[in-house]
C-alpha cells in the first residue's frame, strides 16, 4: 500500500524521534574514519619523506614533530610515537580526530606536490595515540611537588592542557569547571562520530592521571568562584572560559519553539540516547562553520529528510573546510550559499518556516541583500553563526581585565593585563580550533612556570 | 620483437631467464609450472649421491624487509634436495622429454672423491639433461661436511673437481662459485684451469638476517636456535655485479661464459648482468616472492628495451659495459660535475640540504621566502659533485649532476702530481 504523508507541506512542527531504526542510527554514528590497520599504517608511514624543516610541523599549531612520530610508527615504536605527539600536544588523541588537517599539516605535506595526496598525518596520529590509550600507559611523570598552586578556570582543552603542563613541573592545580563533566567542547561540542567511545572522558582521565590536578565540577566563575579570592589563594590563575553564548540572528521570533542553537543540540546528541532524540523532518542550518557542518550531518544521520545549510557568502568564504563541505554533501546535506535569513515564520506552536533573501557584494565588497526573497517551510532551524564570550554571565569578575574585541587580551606569554592571571582558548583573540586552545594552555603553563622560576631566582 | 634465444656453453633456451638451483626447481611439479609460465630453463635443485637424503630443518627462511617492502633480502638454511636421487632423476628425464626446447641443467654436490663425481655424472647423463652445474657455493650445512662453499673457497679443489667432471662427462660443466671469498678471480681462474665450460655466480652470501629480540635468537629460528644461512635477493645484486665484472675483465677468465645470479628481479637487472657479459641469468628470490608469473614482465621488458635500442639479439649488447669497468686509479680525476636543482620540480622536502649539510660538503643553501616557500640552492663552488643529493631527492629528475667543462685534460691517479708514485 502506498503511504501517504500526512503533514502539511506548508506547516512546520514535523519533529519526531526514531526516524530511522535504532540499529541504523547506531551504524550512522560509527567512526567517521575507521582506524588504520597495521598494514595501512606501515604503508602510510613509509610514504613520509622525513622532511628537513618539515612544512607539516610549521603548520601544526602545537608544533608536533610529525616526521619523527611517523618514523617511530614505521619502526614499530608506537608508544614512543604517541609520546612524541603528546609531549607537544597533550590532546593529540582528540586533535587526531577533530583537527581540520586538510587545512593544517596535511595541506602543507610535500607529498601533495609529489603525489597529489598528502601523508594521512591525522590518521597516523590517531593510530599511535590509540595504541597508547588502549594500553593505559602513562608516558609522563610529574616532577617533585613544588608547593606552588594554580587555579585553572574551565576544564576544556585550554584549561586541561595548562593544568597538565603545570602538573608536569610539580605544581598543584585546582581545575574549576561549571559543567558536570570536564572536557569542554571535546565532551559537549564536537560531532559524535568524531569522538566515539568516551574518547573525551578517557583523555581527561589520562591528563588527570599524572597527579597533582584536582578537578572541581559544578563551579562557575561569578557564582561560587571569585577571581579576587582565587588570586589571593593561588600563585597564579589561568582562565580557559571558552565561549558561553551562541550568537544571535537578530530576528523577531528567533527563540520560538523549533529554533535551536546548534551547539546546544550537538550537546544533546553527545549526551543523550540517539534513538529517542527528536529531530525535525525539514531542517535548515544557518551558518558556514564546523558547527554548521556537524549539526547538519548529524541531523541527516538521525533521519532528517532534508537538511539545508544556508550561508550568506560563497563556499570559499565558509570557515568549514572543503573537506567538511564535501562531508556534508556526501551525507545528503544541501549547501545553499549567498542567502540570509530575514524572517522567522511562526504559528501558535512555533516555527513553521523561514524567509531568506539572496545576497551579493556591493562595489565596496560589503555584503548586502538583493531584495529577492524566498520562503521555505521548516520544521527545525539550527543557528550556527558562532559563539561568544558574554562577560555579563560572570558578573563583575573580569571588570579589572583588559579586553580586545570582546575577548580577554593577552600578551605573547598568554598573560592578561593582571600579571598573575593568564588566559587561553576561545576566550582570547585568535582562531578557535581545539588545537589552538591546547597550544594556549601549553604556552601559559610554560610562562607560569618561568614566572615562578624568575621569582625564585630574584629571591 | 628482438630474438631472446640464448646459447651458453652449448646449452640453449628460448630466453635467458633460468630458475636457479633452489626450492623452486626441486620437483617436476614446480619446474613444469615454471615452463608453462614461460621460463627459459632451470638448474635443478642440487642432487647428492645415492643413499639416505639430507634432512632439512624448520623453519628455513629469513627476510630483510625495508620500508614496508618484503624481502629486499632473503636468506635460507635449507640444504640440497631432501628427496631420493632416483626420484629426482626420473622427474628430470620426464620434464626434459616434455620440454625439449628448455634448458635443463642439473646441480650436483657430492664429496670430493673422483668416484663420487664419476658415478653421479653417469646417472645424470642418462636423464637427457643439457648440462651440469657443480655446486661449490652453498655456505651452510653442506660446507661443514666438506662440500659446497668448502670446495669453492679452495681454488685447487675447484680445479681438481672441475677437471674430474670434464673427464667423466660429455655434458657442459658449469661451476657455481661462492662469493664468500676475498677475490672471486682466484676461484674463476681455477674453474677455467680445470676446463669448466662456464661459471655461475654468485651463490648465496653468508649471513644472519636478523635477531628475534623476544627470544634472542637468529631468524629463521629452529627450536630457539638459529644459524648462518645463505643471503640472496635484490640486496645482493651489487655484490654479484662486481664479481661478474671481475671475471669478465680478467685476462684468464674473460673467455668463460657466465650464468649471472644475484638479486635479479626484473628485465632491467637481467640486462645489466648481460651487459657485463652474462650468457644467461638465474633467478630465485623474485620467483619465491611473487611466483612464476613475473617471467612475462622479464621477457617483455627485455624485449621492449632491446627494441628501443635496436638490439636484435642478446649478443648485440652482451658485454658492452665490460670495457667501461676500470680500476679507480684510471678514473679521470679532472672530470667535474656539480648538482643542479630544478626549482620547478622541487617539493621542498629539504632532504638534499640536510644530508649535504650534516653529512657532506655544506653545498646546498636554504632560504625561505616571505610566504614560507623553501628554496634550496646548490653553492657551485662548494659542490664536489658527490651525487648524494641526487640520490636522496625523492622526485625523479629534480636534481641532476651536470658536467662542468673545466678545460682540464684527462688525468688519472697514476699521472697525478699528488701521487708519490707518479712520475
Amino acid at each position: 500500500m502506498k503511504s501517504v504523508r500526512k503533514s502539511n507541506e506548508k506547516r512546520g512542527h514535523d519533529i519526531a524521534s526514531g526516524r530511522l531504526p535504532a540499529a541504523t542510527i547506531k551504524d550512522n554514528f560509527s567512526d567517521l574514519h575507521p582506524p588504520l590497520t597495521e598494514l595501512q599504517a606501515q604503508a602510510e608511514s613509509a610514504r613520509c619523506l622525513f622532511c628537513h624543516d618539515a612544512p607539516c610541523i610549521e603548520a601544526c599549531p602545537t608544533d608536533i614533530d610529525i616526521p619523527n612520530f611517523i618514523r617511530k610508527i614505521s619502526t614499530g615504536n608506537l608508544i614512543g610515537s604517541a609520546t612524541t605527539i603528546l609531549s607537544a600536544n597533550i590532546m593529540g588523541g582528540t586533535c587526531a580526530n577533530v583537527c581540520p588537517v586538510e587545512e593544517l599539516c596535511e595541506l602543507k605535506c610535500v607529498m601533495n606536490t609529489a603525489e597529489h595526496k598528502p601523508v594521512t598525518i591525522g590518521r597516523l596520529q590517531r593510530y599511535a595515540t590509540d595504541h597508547l590509550f588502549a594500553r593505559d600507559t602513562q608516558p609522563f611523570q610529574r616532577a617533585a611537588d613544588t608547593g606552588r598552586r594554580i587555579a585553572v578556570i574551565g576544564a576544556g582543552p585550554a584549561g586541561l592542557s595548562c593544568a597538565h603542563g603545570l602538573a608536569m613541573h610539580g605544581h598543584r592545580v585546582d581545575v574549576f569547571e561549571a559543567r558536570p563533566k570536564a572536557g569542554g567542547l571535546n565532551e559537549y561540542g564536537i560531532a559524535a562520530y568524531k569522538m566515539l567511545n568516551q574518547r573525551a572522558a578517557r583523555e581527561v582521565q589520562f591528563i588527570l592521571d599524572i597527579g597533582g590536578i584536582t578537578l572541581h565540577t559544578g563551579q562557575a566563575l561569578g557564582k561560587k568562584l571569585r577571581l579576587a579570592e582565587l588570586r589571593d589563594q593561588y600563585d597564579a590563575v589561568f582562565l580557559g572560559l571558552g565561549h558561553n553564548v551562541a550568537n544571535r540572528l537578530g530576528l523577531e521570533h528567533e527563540d520560538t519553539a523549533g529554533m535551536h542553537n546548534a551547539i546546544d543540540y550537538i550537546e544533546r546528541i553527545r549526551q543523550e540516547d540517539l534513538s529517542s532524540l527528536p529531530i525535525g523532518r525539514r531542517i535548515v542550518v544557518i551558518g558556514g562553520g564546523s558547527t554548521a557542518i556537524d549539526i547538519a550531518v548529524q541531523s541527516k544521520k538521525l533521519g532528517a529528510e532534508s537538511v539545508t545549510i544556508v550561508y550568506r557568502r560563497g563556499a570559499r568564504q565558509m570557515s568549514a573546510t572543503w573537506y567538511e563541505q564535501q562531508l556534508a554533501q556526501t551525507n545528503g546535506v544541501l549547501i545553499k550559499t549567498r542567502a540570509m535569513p530575514v524572517q522567522v515564520l511562526i504559528d501558535d506552536d512555533g516555527l513553521t518556516g523561514m524567509v531568506f533573501e539572496t545576497t551579493r557584494l556591493d562595489a565596496a565588497g560589503k555584503l548586502q541583500g538583493t531584495g529577492e526573497r524566498f520562503e521555505w517551510p521548516v520544521d527545525v532551524a539550527f543557528k550556527a553563526i558562532g559563539q561568544s564570550l558574554d562577560l555579563s554571565a560572570v558578573g563583575h569578575e573580569l571588570d579589572t581585565i583588559q579586553l580586545q574585541h570582546g575577548r580577554i587580551a593577552i600578551d605573547a606569554e598568554q598573560r592578561t593585563s593582571l600579571s598573575d592571571v593568564y588566559a587561553g582558548g576561545d576566550c582570547v583573540p585568535g582562531p578557535d580550533l581545539t588545537v589552538h586552545a591546547v597550544q594556549d594552555g601549553k604556552l601559559a603553563a610554560q610562562a607560569i612556570h618561568r614566572s615562578f622560576a624568575r621569582e625564585s631566582s630574584h629571591g | 620483437m628482438a630474438d631472446l634465444r640464448c646459447n651458453i656453453a652449448g646449452v640453449t633456451s628460448p630466453n635467458p631467464f633460468w630458475l636457479a638451483s633452489a626450492p623452486p626447481t626441486d620437483k617436476q611439479y614446480n619446474v613444469e609450472r615454471a615452463f608453462e609460465a614461460g621460463w627459459g630453463g632451470v638448474v635443478w635443485k642440487t642432487l647428492a649421491e645415492a643413499g639416505p637424503p639430507v634432512v632439512n630443518a624448520c623453519s628455513r627462511y629469513g627476510s630483510v624487509d625495508y620500508n614496508g617492502q618484503r624481502m629486499i633480502g632473503l636468506n635460507n638454511i635449507e640444504l640440497i634436495t631432501d628427496r631420493p636421487l632416483e626420484v629426482n632423476l626420473r622427474e628430470i628425464e620426464a620434464v626434459k622429454k616434455a620440454w625439449p626446447d628448455r634448458a635443463m641443467v642439473v646441480s650436483l654436490m657430492v664429496p670430493c672423491e673422483e668416484d663420487a663425481w664419476k658415478n653421479i655424472l653417469r646417472q645424470v647423463e642418462q636423464t637427457g639433461c643439457d648440462g651440469v652445474e657443480l655446486n661449490f657455493g652453498c655456505p651452510h650445512g653442506m660446507s661443514e661436511r666438506g662440500m659446497g662453499s668448502a670446495v669453492g673457497q679452495v681454488p685447487e679443489y675447484i680445479q681438481m673437481v672441475a677437471a674430474w667432471c670434464k673427464q667423466h662427462t660429455r655434458l657442459p660443466v658449469f661451476v657455481k662459485l661462492t662469493p664468500n671469498i676475498t677475490d672471486i678471480r682466484h676461484a674463476a681462474r681455477a674453474a677455467a684451469a680445470g676446463g669448466a665450460d662456464a661459471v655461475s655466480l654468485i651463490n648465496t652470501i653468508n649471513s644472519i638476517v636478523s635477531i628475534d629480540l623476544d627470544n634472542m635468537a637468529p631468524q629463521p629460528t629452529v627450536a630457539g636456535k638459529g644459524t648462518h644461512g645463505g643471503y640472496c635477493g635484490p640486496a645482493v645484486k651489487p655484490i654479484a655485479l662486481h664479481m661478474v665484472a671481475d671475471i669478465a675483465r680478467d685476462e684468464a677468465t674473460r673467455h668463460l661464459p657466465i650464468s649471472g645470479i644475484g638479486g635479479i628481479s626484473n628485465w632491467r637487472d637481467a640486462a645489466e648482468f648481460i651487459a657485463l657479459n652474462c650468457g644467461s641469468v638465474q633467478v630465485c628470490t623474485a620467483a619465491m616472492r611473487f611466483g612464476f608469473g613475473i617471467i612475462d614482465e622479464m621477457v617483455d621488458g627485455l624485449n621492449q628495451w632491446m627494441d628501443s635500442k635496436g638490439y636484435q639479439t642478446l649478443d648485440d649488447f652482451r658485454g658492452q659495459a665490460v670495457p667501461n669497468v676500470t680500476d679507480w686509479q684510471y678514473l679521470d680525476l679532472n672530470y667535474k660535475t656539480i648538482a643542479k636543482i630544478d626549482q620547478d620540480k622541487c617539493i621542498e622536502c629539504g632532504l638534499c640540504h640536510i644530508t649535504c649539510e650534516d653529512t657532506s660538503h655544506q653545498a646546498i643553501s636554504k632560504t625561505k621566502t616571505a610566504d614560507g616557500q623553501r628554496i634550496y640552492t646548490v653553492i657551485d663552488d662548494e659542490c664536489v659533485g658527490c651525487n648524494l643529493c641526487h640520490l636522496v631527492c625523492p622526485v625523479p629528475d629534480c636534481i641532476s649532476m651536470v658536467e662542468v667543462d673545466n678545460g682540464l685534460p684527462y688525468m688519472n691517479w697514476t699521472q697525478h702530481p699528488n701521487n708519490p708514485m707518479s712520475k
